[in-house]
């Protein structure tokens, strides 16, 4: 894997955690080196960790914020399960992130905060590189604290100010490090403190004299250059699940000419999306923060039922309060969109913290038979196109939709291949107008859907609401046989969506020993896992779901095709219910509720468990 | 059906929709419904323009039988579907229908936002201090120690005053009138309508099922005048039969000025519903029978910008200032870079 050249190892892939005191802006290090790869040209992913705690203690352990960036010479699907070198601020830092790191890592620890009472702080009893801790790791010590000071000593600001530069101090030794070039940091730096110039000068001083001790201090034998991948050609920008998915709501709002109207209750981790829609004014895009979960729902239906793109946008919980609200939105058959960005549950779980255990509550968490559609994205990227799938189908098909990201997505980030304007989706809305045949709960022969009738239509005023609607006219009715054909219409209208959207792919052959089905976010470890599989000759395939409800019609076909399906989630098997329910595929689970990233290494660990022999290759 | 011509003036059977009325014969809710149908032509509003949403409850039917645009939402919910829709679309005319448990119970919270907001809508709370679509349980404004099907031996939670409550939100309209006072009813609605901004309107309301006599002790004709008082913008706060009586301030404590036994109308309070302080609107809200006659009328209306319009002015002022938002250039915005 590596190349040895001189003092420059070129390596193909290497995992970096910067870890430290939640206020030492090791996220904000990582985003930095995340950029600045990505635009060398290396494929990229990232995962955050942070406290919910928005400032614990500083020195303290649940204080600890993390950022991991893995950055490749080729296509990667993961920011990696263990990082290759690890940044720790403080002994905090050290303690939580060790146990997670290789042996023969390399860690770059700030030497200044090694002190007495961070270590009882972090609850070291010794000071962990002398008992042994530390044993058999590359550790490399940096003053980075006293260093950043000496560099800033001249530059007027208060100490204060000036220990919170430190973290490009470190910035800048990994750049060294890793042979980067510190122009996209320095112009980050000049575009973000513009209005305040001293600030600016001192961030590029110490940047530089970090990436300036890391070539003439002799700590490092070595550095480290990670060629460019070889990705497909096209205009690329690093972006976030969270930021996609507001793009993927924007755009949708744009191709079909229809204003978006999102309202919001502030939650991690979907709060980000409010604050990016919050921006797009002049594409006349309004957002609301409101009072509560429910008053979101409420008003993003009574935007929809206006005419508007009605969005919403929550976490588990949130959720949990909008169900009545969806309901209605079921029974009116509006085209609402509810963005779920799922967290560790159950009640207030772990905020900051993945999860996939919302997929039962997106399906069935509203009294009566009340269907919807589903759209889950696989990456941070695909969460673009995604939230465009989710006003497509809600618009054509008239029916709420549950866009399911969660925090991995939202916070992870990956490059992202700017489509062009042309190649995105053709969608369009049409609003009856004619008096004379217009009926409210008058379905489209093809997709059942009801039509989509705005106030200020002459001639076309109606009444809806959540009691039980007749067929065709909507009014209010009760009795027995309307309402199971009622009941049954909603059901079928949904299962037709399953015409209107792709059917699933298959990565590797069409048969086989076993499949690795998944959905969400653990795509980049099953992918990973698989191919690595695939390579040492496995028969296995691996197919990922982007459409939970309907789910694609050739997915009963697939499932039939393969001895044996794993399914991996971050859940204890909740599309394993689904599968082995509506299938009667003896599928198996691989399931970890740890609130962090699944891993590829424990996919692996499972096939090889599944698989009895190795194909033979000609 | 018929299609709204600005030509021809629309009249009250414009506005009655084909559904069967469902309420209580006898029910305040019939004279709400009459009233409101009966205003609709006069605000020259074309009738597609105009939608009711309401909540859940007996008042909540309402929106059914307007043949207008309408929303039978959740219970409680009503405001945040009419903030969402007013947002969305300003030049509609919105109407929230609501009542005591549905707005001040299950809905307090978005009735509180709404009126802080001060969104235009019209909101009219159905006040019959009963729950009566569920068969007669007491609601947050039954009085204390009221006896009902959940409250055997007399309820023990104090009852909210419901225009206080609007004043303390921060409702710019606020006004109460009565069911049985079909001329006060339709003449305060009527200025609700004209309000821009958040107009809220207690209608004291009669559930001849569940709470007959609700306020009967003041409300009665024969005994109105001398328990209740009109409030009206500009004018001496009088009441009495023999408009003999009148009302005053003294601090913060209301007083009875009796003309009779020497007190002067010139020492009665002018009433000023435009006070952007609404200390004394709410000392009026506040009054009850038998301390106080209870007051009717338009407590407070006071102008100040609104929610729809303030969110669609900061829409126009990113567009002045940006230009009109362009897809590509947001997608290409940020760290950009080429793979040849």
């Amino acid at each position: 894997m590596a190349e040895e050249s001189g003092d420059v190892r070129e390596l193909d892939r290497v995992t970096i955690r910067f870890a430290g005191d939640s206020g030492d802006g090791s996220q904000l290090a990582g985003q930095q080196f995340t950029n600045t790869a990505a635009i060398f040209g290396n494929d990229v992913s990232t995962v955050p960790d942070y406290p919910a705690e928005i400032r614990a203690p500083a020195g303290s352990l649940p204080g600890v914020s993390s950022f991991q960036v893995s950055f490749s010479s080729h296509e990667i699907y993961t920011a990696g399960d263990n990082p290759d070198v690890l940044v720790a601020m403080n002994p905090a830092a050290l303690k939580t992130n060790l146990p997670d790191v290789p042996k023969g890592s390399l860690i770059i620890i700030n030497a200044d905060e090694f002190t007495e009472a961070n270590f009882r702080k972090a609850d070291y009893e010794a000071d962990p590189r002398e008992d042994g801790t530390l044993a058999g790791f590359r550790l490399i010590q940096v003053p980075i604290t006293s260093m950043n000071a000496r560099a800033l000593k001249e530059s007027g600001l208060p100490q204060r100010q000036i220990d919170r530069s430190k973290n490009l101090f470190a910035l800048g030794v990994m750049f060294w490090l890793y042979e980067r070039s510190l122009e996209p940091t320095l112009n980050w730096i000049d575009g973000k403190f513009a209005k305040n110039p001293q600030v600016a000068e001192a961030n590029k001083t110490t940047l530089k004299a970090g990436f300036y001790f890391g070539e003439t201090a002799e700590l490092f034998s070595e550095h480290y250059r990670v060629p460019k991948a070889n990705p497909r050609p096209g205009k690329y920008r690093n972006i976030t699940g969270n930021e996609a998915t507001a793009l993927g709501f924007l755009a949708a709002s744009q191709l079909l000419k229809k204003p978006l109207f999102y309202a919001s209750y502030p939650i991690t981790p979907a709060s980000d999306i409010l604050g990016e829609l919050a921006k797009y004014k002049s594409f006349g895009v309004k957002t609301m923060q409101t009072e509560d979960e429910l008053a979101a729902i409420g008003a993003a239906i009574g935007a929809s039922f206006g005419g508007a793109l009605g969005l919403t946008g929550t976490s588990g919980p949130g959720l949990a309060l909008k169900s009545e609200a969806i309901g209605l939105a079921v029974m009116t058959e509006l085209p609402v969109v509810i963005a779920n960005v799922q967290r560790s549950g159950p009640s207030t779980g772990m905020p900051s913290k993945t999860e996939q255990g919302d997929l039962l509550q997106a399906m069935f968490g509203r009294n009566g038979e009340s269907p919807l559609a589903i759209v889950a994205p696989a990456t941070p990227a695909e969460c673009f196109e995604m939230a465009i799938e989710a006003f497509r189908i809600a618009t054509k098909f008239m029916v709420p939709t549950i866009f399911l990201s969660d925090g991995l997505l939202g916070s992870g980030s990956e490059p992202w291949r700017i489509p062009a304007i042309e190649d995105l989706p053709k969608m369009d809305v049409q609003h009856p107008t004619d008096p004379e045949t217009f009926e409210p709960y008058q379905r489209d022969e093809t997709t059942l859907a009801r039509p989509w009738a705005v106030p200020g239509t002459p001639g076309l005023e109606h009444r809806i609401g959540g009691l039980e609607k007749s067929d065709i006219t909507g009014n209010v009715r009760y009795d027995a046989e309307n309402h199971e054909r009622m009941t049954r219409l909603r059901a079928e209208k949904v299962e037709r969506i399953a015409d209107d959207i792709p059917e699933l792919k298959i990565d590797g052959e069409p048969s086989g020993e076993l499949l690795v089905l998944g959905w969400g976010s653990t795509y980049g470890a099953i992918i990973t896992a698989v191919y690595r599989a695939q390579a040492d000759g496995l028969s296995v395939s691996a197919a990922h779901l982007r459409y939970l409800n309907p789910f694609p019609r050739n997915l009963g076909d697939v499932l039939s095709q393969f001895e044996r399906v794993l399914i991996p989630e971050m859940n204890l098997g909740q599309l394993l219910l689904l599968i082995r329910a509506r299938y009667l595929v003896d599928a198996e689970g691989l399931n970890r509720v740890t609130g962090r990233p699944m891993k590829t290494a424990d996919v692996a660990a499972k096939i090889e468990t599944l698989v009895r022999r190795k194909v033979s290759v000609a | 059906m018929t299609t709204a011509d600005q030509t021809i003036k629309l009249a009250r059977k414009d506005f009655v929709s084909d559904q069967e009325v469902r309420w209580c014969p006898g029910c305040g809710d019939y004279s709400i419904l009459a009233q409101t149908q009966k205003l609709m032509p006069e605000l020259n509003i074309p009738r597609e323009n105009i939608v009711f949403i309401s909540g859940i409850g007996c008042n909540s039917r309402l929106p059914y039988y307007m043949n207008t645009y309408g929303f039978h939402s959740i219970h409680g919910r009503a405001p945040t579907l009419a903030t969402g829709l007013k947002a969305a679309r300003p030049e509609l005319s919105v109407w929230v229908i609501t009542g005591d448990g549905d707005g001040l119970s299950i809905g307090g919270n978005h009735l509180l936002h709404i009126m802080r907001r001060n969104v235009d809508v019209v909101i009219v709370l159905f006040n019959n201090r009963i729950y009566g679509l569920t068969k007669g349980q007491y609601s947050p404004t039954s009085e204390l120690g009221k006896v009902t099907k959940t409250s055997p031996i007399g309820s023990i939670d104090y009852p909210v005053d419901v225009c206080s409550f609007a004043l303390g939100a921060g409702a710019t309209f606020v006004a109460r009138t009565l069911d049985i006072d079909t001329h006060h009813l339709v003449t305060t609605l009527e200025r609700a309508s004209q309000h821009r901004g958040t107009s809220f309107v207690e209608v004291l309301q009669n559930c001849n099922v569940y709470n007959d006599g609700a306020y009967k002790e003041f409300a009665d004709k024969a005994v109105r005048p001398d328990r209740m008082i009109e409030v009206e913008h500009g004018k001496p706060l009088i009441f009495g039969k023999e408009r003999n009586k009148g009302f005053r301030l003294n601090g913060t404590t209301a007083e009875i000025l009796d003309f009779d036994n020497g007190a002067s109308v010139d020492d009665a309070l002018v009433h000023d519903e435009a006070l952007e302080d609404p200390t004394i609107a709410s000392i009026l809200a506040r009054m009850d029978y038998p301390e106080l006659p209870v007051a009717m009328g338009v407590l407070r209306a006071f102008e100040r910008p609104t929610y729809d319009s303030m969110m669609e002015d900061q829409i126009q002022e990113a567009i002045k200032k940006e230009g009109p938002g362009d897809l590509e250039t947001i997608l290409n915005a940020g760290d950009t870079w080429v793979v040849e």
